[in-house]
């Protein structure tokens, strides 16, 4: 784990901004530290040899003042740290999101970005800590030991020798038992998860546990477990805990040894009382600033992360350069075809389809089949301008896809989803999804071919009813249904169907087969599909294998 | 606020003795480190009259106790509050779970789904924070803040009274002024993220279909004003939740000056020995590392309370299924299994799920309910588990209600498997032991063929050791079908309710696992609950269930 990422910097103009300013303030914060040693030291060792009150008002009212001044400084470190940390992850969101629309929207590594994505809202914490704690803390851990280290040298450099003795004492065996330590805390949280992925899966099983009659015998495995965890990670945390101390050890001892050598020489008449003072108020700052660098590192850690994950996908080499500039031809001008295709995912080794080669002719059903994992998805998403061919290249009528407008290209392509997406609205707007300026009519019109009619009239407010996140949850069939009637209102001459009815029951699956009877009227259709219902109607029947498109059944049904 | 401490400080209690253990290490952490600062101050003071060394014997000793002593004090007070921790924990998980134990399935009301259920479970895990960020933080404060205000007195009580002062104003004054100042952000604060979160995670996941359709624009403009709402609202925040650190630096500042002018006006007026001016001030300094915590402790306690409360909320619900006080014997070998007229919802106000339904299952035979999803199929296992209990009509084993029996008795006569049934995290033995651990090897052996998954089993190269995974996530779905049913038929129930056994098996399977289930049920009945044709011709009865009532399937 690395304190700081370079690529930050470059990044995010608000990184760069906030490190100048926390130099600054870092700067103010240790002088203003070796001015209240100075002046706490003075106004006690004035009282001491007899001043009066009256004459250390002045000095009292600077003390006054120099407090003030530090809790200022902090107050403006923290909120220049969040406030640098809000701008660097909105930026690096956005950035996120429009690259993602831009350049690669067909993810490569879905899931990790969803979690990441997840994480980008509520990391905000972590990076608050880290910016808004940690960088000003790391700040103060290299400014304030040097500055107190030189206005103690100046005062009395034996005392400086010997706070320089002790002090890498500090950093040194925080990483070695921080070493040694990391190891076996990764093996407690290990232990955690372990822990409370047992107590999850005791309650997800609670009904079965019931209907067993085995609930009751479960509370002492429980707490069996509970108390086995308590004592591995009590184990471990006795090691943990050491370094922590350690360093703790060296500061309370550095202190306890500076005041008794200081004493030790007051008493020889070798240094000043106010000297001496001056000293020990400085002792403990020396080692402050580190002790506290040590507690906020694990809370900035997890910002961090946060913050790389983002960087990392925004690293990620984009799979469409969409850089065409002709306008695309109707695919009803001529045929579609794909032309020695070949495409390899970056994170699986091998090529997915390998000199692909498929010729759709207006008008007609395509059935593309083949068992799961052999690149049937892939067609559709290289034909929808989600990825580029690596080898060779996809023509309609004549016209190579990868030199004209993506937009243009796309006006022409309706798409069913095998798991479409829903939008948080109403159904209607769902539906709209396929042609902005549709009216009600019309959406009403797609979702009657579609087959969603039925259902959306049952729901309780219709077509205005709410769906999506939060709103009402879809089936599985329903979902599919929406989407048919997005291709409907569409009413593009070309439609790519993945998988129309996967996971569906039957009377589901049947509907949506009709549905896409009505959809081949006057539409050429690309369908991935493997249920017979769907095979049957197609005009042909392209079988994937290896990577290339091998038996041809011309007009299985009449 | 305060009553739901009291109740989930008596759900998630801490051992006495421990927790007093506790407070004493870590107020003894923070009393060495001032009294390191204090005694320093003194001995130094002291030196400065230049008395003969042996004088200062007793500060020196004491300033080296001290510096080692607060290291010490802070180790084992850390190791006490996290043991204590895990032992808040353990107890907390087993009383959750005793308490919902009575309630499953039915009576946990929203929590049946997945999701919820590990949010609970994340619920009872924060528990831990209760002692250790929420109560010992201000307990500590307390009673370090008592001593240190309790040896100043004993010097000069003006001054132990600034000090009071400034102590109480920092643990008191800045949590509650900060809390005021970011109350109104952080109530937007919550709900802007939301929405950011939402709009962010539908964008991403619906990206190519946005980008097909030509809405990408439009998708982005929302997710950049969402973005710009909640920077707004945030940066308004830091400005306020800043304030609260730099106020106790402020006002920590402040009373060390004053204590430090008492100090000297106390001096100038005789009443107080010089060589006690630097120890008032610096026991002042340090005396602030008490009250220090406290602000992030409110927020800990906040964010554990909220969780309490989600938990307490569920422990207290009653059930309403208990044991009759004198139960009727367990029926041996019944002929019929009923339901008769039930009318059943999960909760008051809740639409009726069954609603007139009436069902009987002859000893031997093996009927079939259909319906569509959502029609209440479930709701027909709930009610003969007696996860339910009907608000009209009954069920009935050979004509007696079973709310007669015993729940156990009900139970050990009806086995449930299929899509709900719940494979644990272990072995292939445990799981299909789980209803007679005591069964033998040639028990299991006998359940495991009879449905067809001993040859499986076998052959895995540990066997029936093999575990199973998360969720039996390392099995096929009709491998973990099969497990389920084994499961089922070891405990030898009369009545054996298959719910939704084929969800997630294509045709061919489905047939297979239906066609060996039913032959291995032998004389026990089977109610195969489904919405797919499969099994259905070997059935003796097809019935569906329409509009909360049974009827014959056409």
């Amino acid at each position: 784990m690395r304190t700081f990422d370079p690529r930050l910097l470059e990044r995010a103009s608000a990184v760069r901004r906030l490190l100048a300013t926390d130099v600054v303030i870092g700067v103010g914060t240790a002088l203003l530290v070796l001015l209240q040693a100075v002046l706490l030291a003075r106004i006690v060792s004035h009282a001491f040899h007899g001043a009066s009150p009256a004459a250390l008002r002045v000095d009292l009212t600077l003390l006054v003042a120099v407090f003030a001044g530090r809790g200022v400084l902090t107050w403006s470190f923290e909120v220049a740290g969040r406030r640098a940390a809000q701008s660097v992850l909105s930026e690096l969101r956005l950035d996120l999101v429009e690259r993602r629309l831009r350049s690669q929207p067909r993810s490569a590594d879905g899931a990790a970005e969803g979690e990441i994505v997840a994480a980008a809202v509520p990391g905000i914490d972590g990076l608050e800590a880290y910016f808004g704690r940690y960088l000003p803390q790391l700040v103060l851990a290299c400014v304030v030991p040097a500055a107190v280290l030189c206005l103690v040298a100046a005062i009395d450099l034996r005392s400086a020798l010997l706070m320089l003795v002790t002090l890498p004492l500090v950093p040194v065996f925080m990483w070695l038992i921080g070493r040694y330590t990391e190891e076996r805390t990764r093996e407690r949280w290990l232990a955690l998860r372990l822990l409370s992925s047992h107590f999850l899966d005791v309650v997800r099983g609670l009904p079965t546990l019931r209907a067993f009659n085995r609930a009751r015998a479960q509370v002492g495995v429980i707490s069996d477990v509970g108390e086995r965890y308590r004592r591995a990670t009590m184990g471990t945390l006795r090691v943990g805990f050491l370094s922590g101390s350690v360093l703790e050890l060296a500061a309370t001892l550095g202190v306890a040894l500076v005041a008794v050598t200081i004493g030790v020489r007051l008493v020889d008449g070798g240094l000043g009382l106010q000297a001496g003072l001056t000293v020990l108020v400085l002792a403990p700052e020396l080692y402050l600033p580190l002790r506290q660098l040590g507690t906020q590192y694990h809370a900035s850690a997890d910002g961090l992360a946060v913050a790389e994950g983002i960087l990392g996908l925004l690293e990620a080499a984009p799979a469409v350069a969409n850089s065409g500039t002709l306008a695309a031809p109707s695919p009803e001008s001529g045929p579609v075809r794909f032309e020695g295709v070949s495409f390899g995912y970056p994170s699986r080794s091998g090529l997915v389809l390998d000199g692909f080669e498929l010729e759709l002719r207006a008008g007609e059903t395509v059935a593309l089949v083949g068992p799961s994992g052999a690149g049937k998805s892939t067609v559709a998403d290289l034909l929808l301008l989600l990825l580029e061919p690596q080898a060779g290249r996809i023509t309609v009528d004549g016209v190579d896809l990868g030199s004209c407008r993506a937009e243009s290209w796309r006006e022409y392509v309706a798409w069913v989803p095998q798991r479409p997406s829903i939008l948080r609205g109403s159904v209607a707007d769902n539906i709209r999804l396929g042609d902005v300026s549709a009216t009600d009519a019309q959406v009403r019109d797609a979702a009657v071919l579609a087959g969603a009619d039925a259902f959306v009239q049952r729901l309780p407010d219709g077509y205005r009813t709410e769906i999506g996140d939060g709103g009402r949850q879809l089936s599985a069939g329903e979902r599919r249904r929406i989407a048919l009637a997005r291709a409907f209102v569409r009413d593009a001459p070309l439609v790519l169907l993945d998988e129309p009815t996967a996971d569906l029951d039957d009377e589901s699956a049947a509907v949506v087969a009709e549905a896409v009877e009505r959809l081949r009227v006057g539409r050429t259709l690309l369908v991935v599909a493997h249920r017979p219902e769907l095979v049957r109607h197609a005009d042909r029947i392209v079988r994937l294998e290896a990577g290339r498109a091998v038996a041809v059944a011309e007009k299985v049904a009449a | 606020m305060t009553s739901a401490l009291r109740r989930l400080l008596a759900f998630a209690d801490a051992p006495r003795p421990r927790l007093a253990l506790a407070v004493l290490l870590g107020t003894a952490t923070i009393v060495f480190g001032a009294g390191l600062m204090a005694t320093a101050g003194y001995l130094i003071s002291r030196a400065a009259e230049q008395p003969p060394i042996l004088s200062l014997t007793v500060a020196i000793v004491a300033v080296r106790f001290f510096g080692i002593a607060r290291p010490v004090a802070r180790y084992l007070e850390r190791l006490v509050s996290h043991d204590l921790a895990f032992r808040v924990l353990a107890r907390a998980r087993v009383r959750a779970y005793e308490r919902m134990e009575p309630l499953a399935p039915a009576g946990l009301g929203g929590y049946r789904h997945g999701d919820l259920l590990s949010r609970l479970v994340a619920d009872v895990d924060a528990l831990q924070n209760l002692h250790l960020r929420g109560l010992l933080p201000p307990l500590v404060a307390a009673a370090s803040g008592a001593v240190c205000v309790g040896v100043t007195a004993a010097f000069l009580p003006a001054a132990a009274l600034a000090l009071a002062g400034g102590l109480l104003a920092v643990a008191l004054v800045v949590p509650l002024v900060s809390g005021w100042l970011t109350r109104r952000t952080a109530g937007r604060q919550a709900p802007a993220r939301g929405v950011l979160t939402s709009e962010l995670v539908e964008l991403l996941q619906a990206a190519p279909e946005l980008v097909v359709y030509g809405r990408e624009e439009e998708r982005l403009a929302r997710v950049q004003a969402a973005d710009r709402d909640l920077v707004r609202i945030a940066r308004r925040d830091a400005f306020a939740a800043g304030l609260g650190d730099g106020l106790q630096l402020g006002l920590a500042g402040a009373t060390v000056v004053g204590v430090l002018w008492l100090a000297v006006e106390a001096h100038a007026d005789g009443r107080l020995d010089r060589v006690l001016i630097a120890l008032l001030a610096l026991l002042a300094l340090a005396s602030f590392e008490a009250v220090q915590p406290l602000a992030g402790a409110a927020r800990e306690l906040g964010a554990t309370l909220a969780a309490g409360q989600r938990v307490l909320e569920l422990v207290e619900r009653r059930s309403r299924i208990v044991d009759p006080d004198d139960p009727s014997p367990a029926p041996t070998d019944p002929s019929l299994v009923s339901l008769e007229d039930v009318r059943a919802r999960y909760g008051t106000g809740e639409p009726w799920v069954l609603d007139g339904a009436s069902l009987c299952l002859e000893r031997g035979s093996r009927v079939a309910l259909v319906g569509e999803s959502g029609a209440g199929k479930t709701t027909v296992t709930n009610l003969l588990l007696r996860f339910l209990d009907p608000e009209r009509g009954r069920i009935a084993i050979d004509g007696r209600d079973i709310r007669q029996l015993r729940q156990e008795d009900v139970r050990s006569l009806i086995a449930v498997a299929g899509q709900d049934a719940h494979l644990f995290s272990a072995s292939i033995r445990d799981n299909v032991g789980l209803g007679r651990p005591e069964a033998t090897g040639e028990e299991l052996e006998r359940v495991l063929r009879l449905v067809g998954a001993w040859d499986w089993v076998r052959r895995l190269p540990d066997g029936w050791d093999t575990p199973v995974g998360e969720q039996g996530r390392e099995l096929s779905g009709g491998e973990r079908q099969r497990l389920c049913a084994a499961r089922a038929l070891l405990v030898r129930p009369a009545l054996l309710v298959l719910d939704e056994p084929t969800a997630h098996l294509d045709a061919q399977a489905a047939s297979a696992l239906i066609r060996d289930v039913f032959a291995a049920a032998g004389d026990a009945s089977v109610l195969l609950i489904t919405h797919r044709p499969e099994g259905l011709e070997l059935c003796d009865r097809v019935v569906e269930l329409r509009h909360g009532e049974i009827a014959s399937a056409e």
